[in-house]
């Protein structure tokens, strides 16, 4: 954004509010935010305090802490919700190499090779875009049922490593079009094939892209509930949002405290993702929205 | 090894690279032949192979499959059996639940989509200023939209909204004895509709960078003519940002047929209270998984593929009457 210059443009003077009106911007966009943010901080408010106390006393500065929700929650589903943690990892790392490996190959010929049908396989690619997982999830069940990859992490994994997050394809697209073909062209001068090509110069300097695309797709796998909820069945294969609900069918939902607990925890890994990497999430989601 | 014969065809067609490339000529005749070049035989098709394989194993051949399934009865252990038009029939003249969850999504779709997109816009809007602390709102806007899809949310927004909720505890404040939302067939929907509009932070973004990119001298002409702020919105910020309104309406209509995990976490799995919170994806779900009636499932499947793909079509022929593309 550019500074304001002293004799500001008319425009300058439209965008700069005078003072009350700058105090009243102000004051909606801090009452949006507390409205945003407030069931996540009762949530973790909630998480420290005695049950009884979590809807008779609904302020956010608990009165008694209870540390033990979380380590009651931590067991409290038969299994220990570590186990959860790692194979939530085992199947969100595996999407995450999946999804840079197959979707920057696939990014890297439709941004800079002319093939026959290129048009039409690209605008099949945007298609998928729209296509909605539920279309194709009982006919993707029975071919991995028949593979007898149910309850194993396979059908999480390996669609990732077939490019089907077509999102990310058009997210790279985008960025290696910005790359100028110059490079690509006097390495092919010095004799590199496209694969040394892709390899040398298309990835490293892609790594703005394949960051967010790691990103996203650890945030979007660890929470895709559905796929998870179809294919793993035995509650050892469990990742956390079926740990979670297991807890709460175990419990009832009635061990609020815990309950809450564990809930903040699941959250916690995205959380973390968005306070390190705020910028370049918002900057990835805002380029996806750009016409190329 | 047919990769080296094909490094040994290239440098074999390829001249030798002039040792001392001085003559701009011969550069530029060079880079023209790489140009042509790009058409790079067989290798592209050897970058896109895996997206191949997933465009045809996992996206295309599924479609039809599934498409066969839908004129089955097949329960996955036993062979499908041809039903014919069956699983149709019934789904239109004979399923109540069907209908049930026909409602509960459109009611679901046609109200969060335009409470979101409009309160994403709004912000949007006030966002986009010389503002201190634009970089900490923005954050704190986008970070629903990060956290929504989880399991976690709808557990606590099932907490918000319960009897002795948070949201009752906001509304006794204003003297307003409240219910459990999430019990009443009448009002748990729109804990779901608002959980939706409480992500509204994708949109939001994608508005903004739009938003930054509007020409800064029209408004600049408009600020001198004396236009006022309501009259330059109108004018001239929403008829330049129709593309990414369109873009918007488009993911978010699409998105929000896709809910599955909040309706599934809020109900217990089960859709209730009497269907209200049935979305189409749970009731996809319960059929063919929960049933193992797997015919029926994919003929849902179906319909649901061509509502949406009919929803976005609509979109984008009406799109050609409100959209303005500047080139």
């Amino acid at each position: 954004m550019s500074a304001l210059t002293p004799n500001a443009s008319p425009l300058a003077r439209l965008r700069s509010l005078t003072g009350s009106r700058r105090i009243l911007v102000h004051t909606l966009l801090v009452g949006v935010a507390v409205v945003m943010l407030y069931p996540l901080l009762w949530m973790l408010s909630s998480s420290l305090k005695p049950d009884t106390d979590i809807f008779t006393h609904p302020g956010l500065i608990p009165g008694r802490v209870r540390p033990e929700n979380y380590s009651e929650g931590w067991s409290g589903s038969g299994n220990s919700f570590s186990l959860y943690i790692v194979n939530s990892l085992i199947v969100t790392i595996g999407a995450v190499i999946g999804n840079v490996v197959s979707c920057s190959l696939a990014a890297y010929a439709f941004a800079r090779f002319e093939f026959r049908g290129k048009r039409i396989w690209f605008g099949l690619m945007l298609g998928t875009l729209m296509l909605p997982t539920q279309a194709v999830l009982i006919p993707q069940y029975t071919i991995f049922y028949n593979l007898t990859w149910i309850n194993t992490y396979l059908p999480l994994i390996v669609p990732k490593f077939l490019a089907v997050d077509a999102f990310f394809i058009f997210l790279m697209v985008q960025f290696i079009r910005s790359v100028p073909r110059e490079l690509d062209q006097a390495a092919m001068v010095d004799g590199a094939n496209p694969w040394s090509i892709y390899w040398r110069i298309i990835l490293p300097l892609m790594r703005p892209a394949l960051i967010t695309t790691t990103i996203f797709t650890f945030i979007w796998t660890y929470d895709d509930f559905l796929h998870q909820l179809v294919y793993l069945q035995q509650n050892d294969r469990f990742t956390v949002p079926l740990g979670l609900t297991l807890f709460l069918d175990q419990t009832s939902g009635s061990s609020y405290g815990a309950m809450f607990a564990m809930s903040t925890l699941a959250l916690l890994p995205t959380l973390i993702c968005f306070l390190v990497f705020q910028k370049r999430l918002v900057e990835g989601m805002a380029t996806s929205g750009m016409k190329g | 090894m047919s990769m080296t014969t094909a490094t040994t065809d290239e440098v074999a067609e390829e001249p030798p690279a002039p040792a001392a490339p001085s003559d701009q000529r011969e550069r530029d005749r060079m880079r023209r032949r790489l140009a042509r070049r790009r058409g790079g035989g067989w290798w592209p098709y050897l970058f896109l192979a895996p997206w191949f394989v997933g465009l045809f194993g996992l996206t295309i051949y599924p479609m039809l499959d599934s498409l066969y399934l839908s004129f089955t009865d097949f329960d996955l252990l036993t062979p499908a059996r041809w039903v014919g038009l069956d699983n149709y029939t019934r789904m239109f003249a004979d399923d109540p639940v069907f209908w049930d969850s026909v409602h509960a999504t459109l009611v679901y779709v046609l109200v969060s989509v335009p409470l979101k997109l409009a309160l994403a816009l709004g912000v949007a809007m006030l966002l986009n200023r010389d503002l201190k602390g634009i970089g900490l709102y923005r954050a704190a806007f986008y970070l629903p939209s990060l956290l929504g899809g989880a399991v976690a949310v709808a557990i606590v927004w099932r907490q918000v909204f319960g009897g002795d909720g948070l949201f009752n505890d906001f509304l006794a404040w204003f003297g307003i004895k409240g219910q459990d939302w999430i019990s009443s067939p009448d009002s748990a929907l729109y804990t779901l509709v608002l959980l939706a509009v409480w992500q509204f932070g994708t949109p939001m973004v994608i508005f903004l960078a739009g938003l930054k990119q509007l020409p800064k001298d029209v408004y600049e002409a408009a600020a001198l003519d004396g236009a006022r702020p309501v009259t330059r919105f109108f004018r001239i910020t929403l008829p330049l940002l129709t593309p990414i309104v369109f873009f918007n309406v488009v993911l978010q209509i699409i998105d929000a047929f896709k809910t599955f995990t909040p309706a599934f976490v809020i109900s217990n799995g089960s859709g209730g209270p009497l269907d209200s919170t049935m979305l189409y994806s749970l009731y996809l779900y319960k059929k063919g998984f929960t049933d193992l009636q797997m015919g029926y499932a994919s003929a849902l499947a179906w319909v649901l593929f061509l509502v949406i793909a009919g929803f976005t079509a609509v979109n984008f022929v009406a799109s050609r009457y409100w959209v303005h593309y500047d080139d």
